[in-house]
């Protein structure tokens, strides 16, 4: 016999005493964690089938409920750990390659958190910004190398298409079918009313949210998936994905269970296909390539949308990113190493790429080196967990930061990093349809739009409080940033001084 | 019928030019064509382009529905990413002919060259097609999706192989007609030979009735029903290859 080692990673612990035997825990639970014995009057829990995504926990009526990290413990060792042997157990089952969702979650350096701010003391007063203006917009888009004017001063510069931003914040690209409608129009409806913008990820645009178009980044990915005229003219954007943070370097996989009706008609594929996007985009092996792309997608929208190119945060990100500004691109978008995903094999998740901070300061100093900066955009993403996460960022050079595992807690996501069973029980990362209405859109939207707003105040208290009325002052401002317990080498690819200097 | 000298034009003026044109006149006749990129890029359906000369990368890209006409080769990546139209090529092509097309056809008289109809794909009545006279290079059909390539093999050694290796690479639907037996060799593990029905046999009579008429070639001598055409194994190869946790 075949003996399957796995034991389960949760324990569901049930308090008799409260519990009244509603039965909510049952029926909400997609994963039957819990099961109710009509004749007995009593529940059992199958510990093995629970994710930890505290639906029940949430919706038990008396919270009679809570799990915690099943007990059975290995013998003590420091390098085999629970995980590691967990893990061959499960390969050895079953020949996969072990597949994770969610951004890497190991004990790396969060280098967010070595670094502090500054505030004005004395000089350079403090503004208050809830008495005095405070800009937080941000126009993301390519510059011109310099601006002429006539004599009667007017502008004679024809400006490249932007994409005006009211915060400097957008949410980042997550398809329709790794995520759910609802998920997709809750990002819609709190971008348009945030002014900002939300991206389509490789899974082409429902017709019914074309009305979002002006805060609609539309995404060209290796599969051109629901890729057309109307679709790359729809958006306020177009962003060319290369790569991903979560996964840098491979491509993507939506299995074909996951393609309903709705999913093949955004991505214009049969119902039940798998839909591949391959690793590379072939039509690309070079910045020269990657510039055909660029023009090929300005030329079919007559060069009014500026077009991203997102590439995942590796060892060479900085003459990447100086080749992909030289191939005409209006944006880079780089994702750093702890991005978030749908699905990724989890060794590449958890080894490959390297931290935002680190490829956005370098990126950042080589595009001045070359005296390129001022002609592109860049946007960071790959883990931003707050507002202070949005200012160093800025500070680091950015000039916005794109948010995804942060939106999707805003709408429900207990981080139990399980999308890709499709079986999300806050019907987000789910395709099933008595699971995606349990996302009420006009309530969940409102919640981006809070966590959004309440971020854009805090950036706005920072800023007034280094001093700063405008986010354009604080872009690449290193001044502004000192580290904590960090090395020489660190400080240096930082380009920030150490705390007390 | 309009004409617009593409000598010494760049691109962009070009098909500015083209887009303006077609406002009150439908059929152009570009001459002088030297490798300027992205024509017909976008074009909608009822408009006709006759292309004299080498037209640049990317010739037809997002294409939706125009009618092209070259008498000449043309060159890498036509017809990416198209959503429909019909290209007729009088000469050869490049590589990546048809990336990710979603609709349409692509006839070429001659040769193609590798990563031809690579993420082909089809989505309810739009099923693209690319028939090549020659031979293709190696990738053909790479992840294929969904539509048809047709060759034809006219003209090539018999000692030489109709496609090149790595056929059918990671295909998970659409078909690929072959006019000779090629080595199975050739093919990648996700493609695999079937059987030829009589709807394929009226499909590509079809396809080749065209062709022939279009390129002036009598290809009476060929034998449609001794085709071989490889389909993949399955719509969802990778289905099996993952362990979640």
């Amino acid at each position: 016999m075949n003996l399957d080692f796995n034991t389960p990673s949760f324990e569901v612990i049930r308090n008799e005493k409260k519990c009244i035997n509603c039965r909510v825990c049952e029926q909400q639970c997609s994963n039957k964690a819990h099961s109710y014995d009509m004749k007995k009057k009593i529940f059992s829990a199958n510990d093995v089938k629970c994710v930890n995504c505290h639906r029940c926990v949430v919706l038990c009526p008396v919270k009679a409920l809570v799990i915690k990290k099943y007990p059975l413990e290995f013998r003590e060792n420091a390098n085999w750990t629970d995980e590691a042997i967990k893990e061959i157990y499960k390969q050895s089952q079953t020949g996969g390659i072990l597949l994770s969702s969610m951004g890497n979650p190991k004990s790396f350096p969060i280098y967010w958190d070595k670094i502090l701010l500054n505030a004005s003391q004395v000089t350079n007063p403090s503004i208050d910004p809830l008495r005095e203006p405070m800009e937080t917009k941000v126009m993301i888009g390519g510059k011109p190398e310099k601006l002429e004017f006539n004599a009667k001063g007017n502008l004679i510069t024809k400006m490249p298409p932007q994409v005006e931003l009211k915060m400097p914040i957008m949410f980042s690209a997550m398809s329709y079918g790794s995520i759910s409608r609802n998920a997709h129009e809750c990002l819609a409806r709190a971008a348009e009313e945030l002014g900002i913008c939300y991206n389509t990820g490789e899974g082409g645009l429902n017709k019914d949210f074309y009305k979002y178009g002006k805060n609609t980044i539309v995404q060209v990915a290796s599969g051109r998936f629901g890729v057309h005229k109307e679709y790359l003219n729809a958006g306020a954007a177009i962003e060319i994905k290369i790569g991903q943070g979560a996964k840098p370097g491979i491509g993507g996989h939506l299995p074909g269970r996951k393609v309903g009706k709705d999913v093949s008609v955004t991505r214009m594929i049969p119902i039940g296909s798998d839909a591949i996007s391959p690793a590379p985009h072939h039509d690309i092996y070079s910045i020269e390539d990657l510039r055909q792309l660029i023009f090929s997608l300005k030329e079919v929208t007559d060069y009014k949308k500026p077009v991203f190119v997102k590439i995942a945060a590796v060892h060479n990100a900085a003459a990447i990113a100086s080749g992909i500004m030289r191939a005409g691109a209006d944006a880079i978008v780089v994702d750093g190493f702890r991005g978030g995903t749908g699905a990724t094999p989890t060794r590449v998740r958890d080894n490959v790429g390297i931290p935002v901070e680190f490829a956005l300061a370098s990126i950042d100093q080589r595009l001045r080196e070359e005296g390129i900066r001022n002609q592109i955009s860049l946007l960071a993403s790959g883990s931003i967990r707050n507002s202070a996460d949005v200012v160093k960022a800025i500070a680091l050079g950015a000039d916005a930061v794109c948010i995804g595992s942060a939106a999707l807690i805003a709408l429900g996501c207990h981080m139990c990093r399980s999308c890709s069973v499709g079986k999300c029980n806050w019907g987000i990362a789910t395709q099933d349809a008595d699971l995606v209405k349990r996302l009420d859109t006009d309530i969940m939207y409102k919640r981006l739009v809070n966590l959004v707003s309440a971020w854009n105040h805090e950036i706005q208290e920072m800023l007034g409080g280094m001093g700063i009325n405008a986010i354009d002052s604080l872009r690449g401002n290193r001044l502004m940033l000192r580290g904590i317990g960090l090395s020489e080498k660190e400080l240096n690819i930082l380009g920030i001084q150490y705390a007390g200097e | 019928m309009k004409t617009i000298d593409a000598l010494n034009i760049y691109y962009r003026e070009l098909n500015n030019l083209i887009d303006n044109t077609i406002e009150t006149e439908k059929t152009i006749s570009l001459k002088n064509v030297f490798g300027q990129r992205y024509i017909g890029r976008g074009l909608p359906e009822k408009v006709k382009l006759k292309i004299y000369g080498v037209p640049g990368n990317d010739m037809a890209a997002y294409m939706d529905g125009a009618e092209l006409e070259i008498f000449g080769n043309a060159q890498d990546a036509v017809g990416n990413t198209m959503n429909n139209g019909r290209i007729i090529v009088h000469g050869n092509c490049g590589d990546t002919l048809g990336y990710a097309m979603r609709g349409g056809e692509i006839y070429v008289e001659g040769n193609v060259g590798y990563r031809v109809g690579i993420h082909m794909k089809e989505y309810k009545e739009m099923k693209p097609v690319i028939v090549a006279g020659g031979k293709a290079g190696e990738f053909l059909g790479e992840y294929m999706a969904g539509g048809a390539i047709i060759l034809l093999g006219l003209n090539f050694s018999k000692n030489g192989s109709i496609v090149g290796r790595f056929c059918g690479t990671g295909m998970h639907g659409g078909a690929i007609y072959l006019n000779d037996n090629a080595n199975e060799c050739m093919f990648g593990k996700e493609a695999v030979k079937v059987a030829i029905t009589d709807t394929d046999i009226a499909f590509l009579k079809k396809h080749i009735d065209f062709y022939s008429e279009t390129f002036k070639k009598d290809l009476k001598h060929l034998k449609i029903e001794s085709f071989s055409k490889y389909a993949a194994v399955n719509k969802n190869p990778y289905s099996n290859m993952y362990c979640v946790y």
